[in-house]
């Protein structure tokens, strides 16, 4: 299933300056292994431990992943996965 | 000025003082750093006095070259000894209100935008914007005006209807969000990313919150140059929380006030508790929540410094609670009775927090207490709606008699 990944412009070094990249999975955890295969930098900036970092918020059309089954949300062809800095507001 | 640069909360890595909120390395938030080694305590002191009667007088603290300037100033705020508020609740410690209503748009919020606009202005931008619950959208409405910003506040659509007026007639693009604050702080966060404008709670949000520091500053100002012995703030996000706690921590290293860190209480509504409840589940997680509360101004379900606020509350030996909506209103109502100050809905869980801590017996005899009651209960007005009677007579002696039992001297 192909998918888009939405990437903030602060982490685009690690991606060849690229805001959108589109990668396969059936769920978020799946997709992003697939990012992190062609982009290794990525790996290491939002994740510790195979977690995500506990500053990194992402979300499916939306929806914060933590409201479903976080890393193991599924995904469907035509989702939009977004990475967010999780530190505004307030 | 002695602000550094801005350091990564996580890993320490560290950037320069630009628009800029989260670590590149690890997603953690930034902070100012500061060098307050060449500052001298009674040199300090003196500036301060010699300073503005608002938070200006603590620019030494704040992250600019020299003072900043701004024509809707805020601070200084009354600090008033609560002893009827005391009495009612059989408590024998010192209770002291600390009213940041009486700011210019009515809340706490006005410190926090007037270091983030001055920092906006600073680094050039033209338009400022935020992700607001009510009072912010207040604040950075009418601190853009008085600037000549343009702005633009985004606010969740449901939000009270008081807020949205007291918003609007600052002449700012008000734009209402289909969804809760968490989905318009997402928004905003995206938007920061592609606008060119100062969001002050996301890409400026390491100076804007450089603003609760004067919270700490002035309540030591006003008991005499001492420190309180316990604080009881709303958490929201819980950089307040937070930034109180850094405000109080920066005058002792320096030396310009002497004593203990203060007890530290965080105050949440039951419908909105994520960080109460990481504090009593005793993990440092805050797992986010769909909120589902009157107090609406600290309705942050995904709070970014909940776990700084936790790990606080553990360290000074404090705690994180919460009180339900009756108790909020319970609360706005002991506050008012007492005291002669309507708070908000936020005020109500702060007082709703110190009436379960007096009556548990939390709090000693003799100590200074400062509850910090964060906003304005005109904002609020729904939530007292249906809470009082209003006995209507007709114009002459007997009808006011029929309704009021009294005796009238004749």
């Amino acid at each position: 299933m192909s998918v888009t990944v939405k990437i903030p412009s602060q982490l685009r070094a690690a991606t060849g300056n690229q805001a959108e990249l589109e990668a396969d999975g059936a769920t978020v955890g799946e997709v992003l292994d697939a990012v992190f295969a062609e982009h290794g930098d990525l790996k290491e900036r939002i994740t510790e431990e195979g977690e995500l970092r506990r500053f990194v918020n992402v979300y499916v059309g939306g929806e914060d992943i933590r409201y479903g089954e976080g890393l193991g949300t599924a995904v469907s062809d035509g989702n939009e996965i977004t990475i967010l800095p999780a530190v505004a507001g307030g | 000025m002695a602000a550094n640069n801005l350091r990564c909360k996580e890993c320490g890595a560290e950037y320069e003082l630009g628009a800029n909120f989260f670590c590149e390395k690890c997603f953690g938030p930034l902070e100012v750093r500061y060098d307050f080694s060449e500052m001298n305590a009674d040199e300090a002191r003196r500036r301060i006095q010699a300073g503005s009667q608002g938070i200006w007088r603590y620019s030494d603290f704040l992250p600019f070259d020299g003072k900043a300037s701004d024509p809707l100033e805020p601070g200084m705020t009354p600090l008033i000894k609560a002893d009827r508020l005391a009495e009612r609740l059989g408590t024998t410690a010192e209770i002291w209100i600390k009213n940041d209503a009486a700011n210019p748009t009515h809340s706490f919020k006005d410190r926090v935008v007037a270091v983030a606009i001055a920092k906006a202005k600073e680094l050039g931008f033209e338009t400022v914007a935020c992700a607001s619950t009510g009072n912010l959208a207040n604040a950075v409405a009418a601190h853009a005006a008085a600037a000549g910003l343009d702005s633009y506040v985004f606010v969740p659509a449901n939000l009270e209807e008081q807020k949205l007026l007291a918003t609007d007639i600052y002449g700012t693009n008000l734009v209402g969000v289909n969804g809760n604050y968490d989905d318009v702080n997402r928004l905003c966060t995206q938007l920061a990313d592609e606008k060119p404008w100062a969001f002050v709670n996301v890409n400026l949000r390491p100076y804007y919150a450089e603003g609760s520091k004067t919270l700490a500053y002035e309540t030591v100002e006003q008991l005499g140059w001492k420190l309180p012995d316990r604080v009881i703030t709303p958490i929201a996000s819980g950089s307040l929380f937070t930034k109180i706690n850094r405000g109080f921590q920066e005058w002792m290293d320096i030396g310009l006030v002497e004593g203990e860190m203060p007890v530290f209480h965080g105050s949440q509504a039951e419908g909105c508790s994520p960080v109460a409840t990481a504090f009593a589940e005793g993990s440092n997680i805050c797992r986010p929540q769909k909120p589902d509360t009157i107090a609406k101004s600290l309705a942050i379900g995904d709070p970014a410094d909940g776990p700084y606020a936790v790990a606080q509350a553990h360290r000074t030996g404090g705690s994180i609670e919460m009180v339900n909506d009756d108790q909020i209103r319970e609360g706005i109502r002991l506050l008012a009775e007492t005291t002669g100050i309507f708070t908000e809905t936020a005020g109500g869980v702060t007082v709703g927090v110190l009436k379960k801590l007096a009556e548990q017996g939390v709090l000693n005899s003799g100590e200074k207490v400062v509850v910090y009651i964060t906003g304005e209960g005109l904002k609020t007005l729904d939530a007292n709606r249906d809470s009082f009677a209003f006995t209507t007579i007709d114009p002459d002696p007997a009808s006011f008699e029929s309704k009021f039992g009294q005796e009238v001297a004749v």
